[in-house]
């Protein structure tokens, strides 16, 4: 059995949402109140996850994200051909009368970026991880990968600062 | 030191810049440019804009959101902000309070528009302490189920900033340039513009207001009032801004394709 991660998050006075089941490592959550965190990916600690597939790198927000968020209404991401260098805005999304920015976990050369968010840009809500991807990269410095946190730090990260609050 | 003193020496710094009659879209040059490469903590009061202006978020699509027909025949000036939000028409009535923070200045809000507005609404619920039925209600500010103030953010990786533009009166006839919004709060209830908005001057002088809103901020941040020329402190910086104003080539071709 693969080793499930589960998370917490403190209750949203909004109503919690919760990433669709995924095909990844799936996470183990024990009510709608729990964020989901997966196996096989790492995490920014401005709650951005980056999964490496060969040469190329996935790039989104995290569950913990999208749920502190609210509805997602619109996404902005970059045209392919540019690049993003660790930690810098790439983009933002607008939720709640409010824009946030994204920030790359890695830096790279954007080769794909999602077109589907123009249209359906709930899909960072419903499936944060899958179909709400953001963008893809071209890693440039693989070593980043390392200053990142994994699923288990990841996790008691996202309960340490919603504690905090 | 004083017991006051000694308690305002533990608290964060925040510059206080107060114009009368800046042009918004100047306004708001300065704000986007202060979030993005300012580290101290900034608040902007302008005391009403020079003339009428329609102010869209950054997601706005001028063709839902506006009547483009009057718009174009009007010339009225349409800027799209760098923060997220509804369309508002803004002018000399209205005043604008905008601040912008540091998030380890503000320890106990998280960096989500939940948070922000929490925090933003009990600052305000200071300042207008006394006025019956105000409420931030489905995130907006209102005096019972009539809104006066249409607020938005913009959150980088350190700082936001949460600003508002506060109807201290307006001009029924320029209501008449906005949609009704597709996206609306359940508490509207279809309303039009102008039976959903109120004017604060039938609460609240509008130097009071002013001078309550500091006095608010004043118990969060050290406010330090400081001279800025707005002219020569966007003119002078390389930054590339997002708020921009609309040419009219493309409220004519929005205006083309929605008719």
């Amino acid at each position: 059995m693969a080793l499930r991660i589960w998370a917490s998050s403190t209750a949203n006075a909004l109503g919690v949402s919760c990433a669709s089941k995924s095909h990844l490592a799936p996470a183990f959550s024990l009510s709608r109140c729990f964020s989901t965190v997966l196996e096989g990916l790492k995490y920014a600690s401005s709650h951005e996850w980056v999964k490496v597939d060969g040469s190329v790198a996935t790039v989104g927000i995290t569950d913990h994200a999208q749920d502190h968020l609210g509805e997602v209404v619109f996404a902005e991401v970059p045209e392919p051909g540019g690049s993003v260098a660790q930690g810098s805005s790439f983009g933002a999304v607008e939720s709640v009368k409010a824009t946030s920015d994204v920030n790359s976990p890695i830096s790279g050369e954007i080769v794909e970026v999602n077109k589907k968010l123009a249209e359906s840009p709930g899909l960072i809500n419903s499936s944060p991880y899958e179909e709400g991807w953001m963008i893809k990269v071209k890693p440039s410095n693989a070593s980043e990968l390392e200053s990142l946190m994994g699923p288990k730090e990841y996790t008691k990260f996202c309960e340490e600062e919603d504690a905090a609050h | 030191m004083s017991i006051p003193q000694a308690r305002k020496a533990g608290l964060p710094l925040m510059n206080l810049v107060r114009f009368k009659g800046v042009p918004i879209l100047k306004q708001l040059h300065l704000e986007e440019q202060l979030l993005r490469t300012s580290s101290n903590n900034w608040c902007i009061i302008n005391d009403g804009t020079n003339i009428p202006t329609i102010v869209m978020g950054l997601s706005g699509k001028p063709s839902d959101l506006l009547e483009l027909g009057s718009v174009l025949q009007d010339q009225v000036p349409v800027i799209k902000r760098f923060t997220g939000g509804g369309t508002v028409v803004v002018d000399p009535g209205t005043i604008f309070v905008s601040l912008i923070c540091n998030r380890e200045d503000v320890p106990d809000v998280q960096p989500y528009p939940h948070s922000i507005m929490h925090w933003s609404g009990q600052l305000y619920n200071e300042a207008l302490k006394g006025i019956h039925g105000f409420q931030l209600r489905e995130n907006d500010y209102v005096f019972g189920n009539r809104k006066f103030g249409g607020n938005a953010q913009s959150i980088t990786r350190k700082r936001w900033i949460h600003h508002t533009s506060f109807l201290w009166d307006f001009e029924t006839k320029n209501m008449a340039y906005l949609k009704q919004p597709a996206r609306a709060p359940e508490y509207r209830l279809a309303r039009s513009h102008t039976d959903f908005v109120c004017r604060m001057k039938d609460y609240m002088p509008r130097s009071v207001f002013i001078h309550r809103t500091v006095k608010a901020i004043e118990s969060h941040f050290l406010v330090k009032p400081v001279d800025l020329d707005v002219d020569t402190a966007v003119h002078d910086a390389e930054f590339v801004h997002s708020t921009r104003l609309l040419m009219n080539n493309e409220l004519e071709e929005a205006f083309s394709i929605s008719t």
